[in-house]
């Protein structure tokens, strides 16, 4: 058994360290250890940074412009870039479509396609929910039907995660309403600027505007954006949903958290004592970081059991459960240390530019609606019972 | 033993839920929870004129009921339509002023709804514990100056005049040396920070910089167990609140998972749904059992009222916090969307478990509650 990174990942560790203390924009750091919103600027200009240095795709293959990164460099690389107060990569384009034009795509989709996800030509999103598909994707109902050579859709997207900003969007649409309703699937790519494309924003319970509505009327699609084979999008769907074992857990965005939750905690005081004193908030903090380290190790394990090649079993989901859960306890904690103040809600101190005076601790401003916007992580990208059905599944129930 | 409630209570009980069902919904809620003033006085005259303030007091101080479940029946109502107006603050400066006398024509003008006044009890440095008051208030001839912060004050943007505590003497956090004032938010040296909360409430912060007030604007004398009493009694109104917010929560909750079909079925066919609800059933009960216990309470001797309510409050904390989880959870997607009035029911029940003393803190309390006994 041996628990440490070997010398050479070390040695990587190091040289992420480096690159993010030099490379990370100090305004960008700012906003996300702070909770202020970051605009599409600010991803661009951090996808842009990662891309100048070959680090964007982390997991395509070398010849697309991937950096050939073991499962372990990809795991420390999103780990490092958390701690130091990296925003996400938003995964639409980069680690959604682009591991499935990798595998399914034409040569010229390809050659089109990904460098512009590298180079943030393209700003992607996602199309896969429905208001009457969530958890039953497949029974979507979006249509698209051959005329010459062009699809014509019509239907409905929602949840379309920053679908405001999109230039394209990866779709599935019904292309054969007859058959068995996994097998009428297929996978189209959109340009968001097609005629008959309305985007309608979704306001979440925080006030934010981060998901939309996308309608979608006798829009045209050329046939040569279909990905792979008509019918057969469900397979390229799936493979997209199972890729990802490396970050799913977020562990480190979790640790970055539950580190800011210390301060926090350290610096609210119950008694005239810090509230980390405090015997109850303790055994609270506790719990959440034994967890988490737990968490580390059953991630890590699972990464050496990949890269020992082994077959993607219901890990993924593992991760996605217990990960999500752990995140979300840290900001209920996180809301629980400020006390009093988790009430007040002042939504424009939340943007860069506000200099007005805080209220209560500087840091309590974003504390409750990242609370609550954090629910959604036991929501989407498969629900945690979805997952919890996969892994009864792979146990043999 | 009967838990009906009485022939009174469940009228107003009735006729609150009528008015608010006609003149309050979920339009309303988004309109005033938006506005500066974060208030609508038409309903809240309304409210006023049906009775929900004088219920809250005794005949002998101007109200026409007082008991705990009078203040259930109300708070309950205005938790099951999400209600914005300034009860809380009323209930805990109305309670201290009946209890203490001598202010007689402010209570009155408070329960005909014609002035609002709130209630400051807790500092920055304090968190929930009424007994840390670093204001100061300074003998000045007959009257007093008053300096300090007092912090999150319910509705204090709304009310024109403010119950604050104030320590006269002894150190930072002794129970004894506390006194109470009545101060006009007008005063010279009030300053007045007024937000909105991400519930849909508002509250402030409020400073005082040499602030003089009269000899008459002291309120009673050592203020410990009167502000505890006014604070037990709007922990029996939170916690009714609170119960009448997690109904509503059940209530929409079952009915999505009868309605919203996934896999060819109602989601409610789901026996991991099935039992989750099933959970959230239960702990449901267990809240109102603790409201109960704690309007059972009100009135005991202080150490048999101070563990029910201490009880109550934690109880209420902890299934608050799983009724809001879970009910946005079931409702997938859709359950955090602005445009649903779910989500916002659900904040407000995490944000009751941030008023008056938190699970934690209420927990902590019983413990020390039982080594006194
Ligand atoms: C903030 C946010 C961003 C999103 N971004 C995107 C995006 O960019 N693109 C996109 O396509 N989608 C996106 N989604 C949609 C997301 O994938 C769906 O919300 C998710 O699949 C759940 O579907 P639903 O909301 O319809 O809930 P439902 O499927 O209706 O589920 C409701 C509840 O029932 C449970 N449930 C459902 N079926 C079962 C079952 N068989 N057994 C047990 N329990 C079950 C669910 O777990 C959930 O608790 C986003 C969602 C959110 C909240």
């Amino acid at each position: 058994m041996e628990l440490n990174f070997t010398p050479d990942e070390e040695a990587f560790r190091a040289e992420v360290r480096t690159f993010l203390a030099e490379k990370l924009p100090r305004h960008i750091v700012d906003k996300v250890n702070s909770g202020k919103r970051l605009t599409k600027q600010d991803h661009e200009e951090f996808h842009a940074i990662l891309n100048a240095r070959g680090w964007l795709a982390s997991h395509w293959p070398e010849q697309y412009g991937g950096p050939g990164w073991s499962v372990v460099q990809r795991y420390i690389f999103d780990y490092e870039s958390a701690l130091a107060g990296a925003p996400r990569i938003v995964p639409f384009g980069v680690s959604m479509l682009g591991p499935v034009l990798i595998k399914y795509g034409t040569e010229a989709q390809k050659a089109h396609y990904l460098p512009r996800i590298l180079d943030g030509s393209d700003w992607w999103c996602q199309g896969y929910s429905e208001p009457g598909s969530g958890s039953d994707l497949a029974s979507l109902r979006t249509s698209a039907v051959r005329d010459g050579d062009a699809y014509v859709v019509n239907g409905q997207k929602t949840w379309t995660t920053l679908g405001q900003h999109a230039d394209m969007i990866f779709c599935l649409v019904r292309t054969d309403p007859k058959a068995k309703k996994q097998e009428g699937i297929s996978f189209l790519l959109i340009d968001m600027k097609s005629p008959g494309i309305e985007v309608r924003p979704i306001i979440t319970l925080d006030g934010e505007h981060e998901v939309n509505e996308v309608f979608f009327t006798d829009v045209r699609v050329p046939v040569a954006n279909l990905v792979g084979e008509e019918n057969k999008g469900w397979t390229y769907a799936k493979y997209l949903l199972t890729y990802e074992r490396t970050n799913i857990a977020g562990v480190g965005g979790s640790i970055a958290a539950l580190d800011w939750l210390r301060q926090i905690a350290g610096k609210q005081k119950k008694s005239g004592r810090p509230l980390t004193e405090d015997p109850f908030f303790a055994a609270r903090l506790a719990r959440i970081e034994i967890d988490l380290d737990n968490m580390k190790t059953t991630n890590l394990r699972v990464l050496a059991a990949a890269a020992h090649g082994a077959p993607a079993g219901p890990e993924s989901s593992m991760l996605k459960v217990r990960g999500t859960e752990i995140r979300q306890e840290i900001s209920s904690l996180t809301r629980r240390a400020l006390g009093p103040y988790a009430q007040p809600f002042v939504s424009e101190a939340l943007d860069a530019e506000h200099n007005g005076e805080s209220i209560g601790p500087d840091y309590a401003a974003p504390v409750a609606a990242e609370y609550f916007n954090n629910r959604k992580l036991s929501i989407f990208g498969g629900s945690n019972e979805i997952q919890r059905t996969i892994i009864a599944g792979a146990l043999g129930l | 033993m009967n838990f009906e409630p009485t022939d009174d209570r469940r009228m107003l009980g009735d006729s609150l839920n009528r008015y608010l069902g006609d003149r309050w919904g979920f339009e309303a809620w988004k309109r005033v929870a938006a506005s500066d003033a974060g208030h609508d006085p038409a309903i809240w005259a309304g409210l006023v004129e049906l009775g929900a303030v004088g219920a809250l007091f005794t005949e002998e101080s101007g109200g026409f009921a007082g008991g705990a479940f009078d203040i259930h029946a109300v708070f309950h109502a205005l938790g099951r339509n999400l209600v914005v107006e300034p009860f809380l603050g009323t209930l805990l400066a109305g309670r201290v002023l009946a209890a203490e006398g001598g202010h007689e024509t402010m209570l009155a003008s408070m329960i005909d709804g014609s002035e609002i006044v709130t209630a400051a009890f807790y500092e920055p440095q304090g968190r929930y514990d009424i007994a840390d008051v670093t204001t100061r208030a300074v003998r000045d001839g007959e009257g007093w100056v008053l300096d300090g912060a007092k912090s999150v004050v319910p509705s204090l943007g709304l009310a024109g005049t403010v119950l604050v505590s104030a320590r006269i003497d002894g150190d930072a956090t002794a129970t004894d040396g506390i006194g109470l004032f009545l101060v006009p938010s007008d005063a010279a040296g009030v300053e007045i920070r007024d937000y909105g909360l991400i519930d849909g409430g508002r509250g402030g912060d409020l400073t005082l910089r040499g602030v003089r007030l009269d000899a008459g604007s002291r309120v009673g004398g050592a203020a410990h167990a009167a502000i505890e009493d006014a604070v037990a009694a709007g922990i029996v109104a939170l916690a009714a609140e609170a119960v009448g917010a997690m109904g509503f929560c059940r209530d929409a909750t079952l009915d999505y998972l009868r309605t919203r079909v996934q896999f060819g079925m109602p989601i409610g066919k789901f026996q991991a749904l099935q039992h989750r609800m099933a959970t959230l059933a239960i702990e449901i009960e267990q809240a109102s059992s603790a409201a109960i216990n704690a309007a059972a309470a009100l009135d005991q001797p202080r150490h048999a009222r101070e563990r029910a309510i201490s009880a109550a409050k934690f109880t209420i904390g902890r299934v608050g916090a799983l009724v809001a989880e879970e009910s946005i959870h079931l409702h997938g997607g859709i359950g955090m969307t602005w445009e649903l009035p779910l989500p916002h029911y659900a904040k407000r029940l995490i944000m009751i478990d941030h008023m008056l003393g938190d699970e934690d803190h209420h927990l902590g309390r019983y413990i020390a509650l039982g080594a006194a006994a």
